[in-house]
């Protein structure tokens, strides 16, 4: 059957990006980039119990420039979805849905993601004594 | 397609008779319910397996050092739990975007088998390698 041609409703460029509707989609973003770094993971962990030259090929490529910086942004990536997770499931037990509190948590769940993660690594860093 | 070709006029059968057992009945809120689930284990798994992985780089990921970590009985329990929360966590997650975003009943059929594929058989190698560590074969 042809398709009727119906006037569409307003697309996503007409709106003018907002703290709720950007931090929604990083929220998606950062999830499917976090479901790359589990494959990322299958290959390292399986690495691990094939034995040492494996382990050590494995912990050479996430040491080696690239691999950091996948690394930092796959943090970066989790800091992030935990935050902002934990403000979904506060709105999914019925809290902080007024626009005041929504844009505030909003706010705070991208600063923590950012302070969470430049911690980790400055431990990082630090525990593998090179700071 | 009118009605009566629907339920022919043979058909004894009431129409919540029909309805019965055509739906997701009773299964409907299953992946809301462990799509939270996962997410609230992952909370406290994920900060527990980021504050780990910076412990050993204070061994720069030595394999026995780490295969020494991997086989202590509570570590064992918590990475199988990290991997079966995350895999599990990621195959929902991906299913949503799929449904969202690929159109077309083949397409869609398609990536949605290859993720949930993908997602389980990455899940069920990581467990078996936590296996595999925790008995050192």
């Amino acid at each position: 059957m042809a398709q009727a041609q119906r006037p569409l409703s307003p697309h996503l460029q007409i709106y003018r990006p907002q703290i709720t509707s950007i931090l929604s989609i990083l929220h998606r973003f950062t999830g499917v980039a976090l479901a790359l770094g589990a494959v990322v993971f299958a290959y390292w962990i399986a690495a691990a119990s094939y034995g040492e030259t494996a382990f050590e090929r494995a912990n050479a490529l996430m040491a080696s420039g690239l691999g950091r910086l996948i690394l930092f942004g796959l943090t970066f990536a989790f800091f992030y979805h935990f935050a902002n997770g934990i403000r979904h499931l506060a709105w999914d037990a019925g809290y902080g849905f007024d626009l005041k509190t929504l844009n505030r948590t909003g706010i705070a769940v991208v600063a923590v993601a950012f302070a969470a993660t430049f911690a980790l690594w400055i431990a990082a860093y630090a525990a593998a004594g090179k700071l | 397609m009118n009605e009566s070709a629907r339920t022919p006029a043979t058909d004894l059968r009431a129409p919540l008779g029909r309805a019965r057992g055509l739906g997701s009945t009773k299964h409907g809120a299953g992946h809301w319910r462990w799509q939270r689930i996962t997410a609230a284990l992952l909370v406290p798994l994920g900060l527990w397996f980021a504050w780990a992985m910076v412990g050993l780089l204070e061994f720069g990921f030595d394999h026995s050092v780490f295969r020494a970590w991997a086989s202590e009985p509570g570590n064992v329990l918590l990475m199988t739990l990290f991997v079966a929360a995350m895999f599990h966590h990621a195959a929902l997650g991906l299913q949503v975007v799929i449904e969202d975003y690929v159109h077309g009943a083949t397409a869609k059929t398609v990536s949605l088998f290859a993720s949930n594929v993908g997602m389980a058989v990455l899940g069920l190698s990581s467990v078996l390698a936590v296996v595999r560590l925790s008995l050192g074969v």
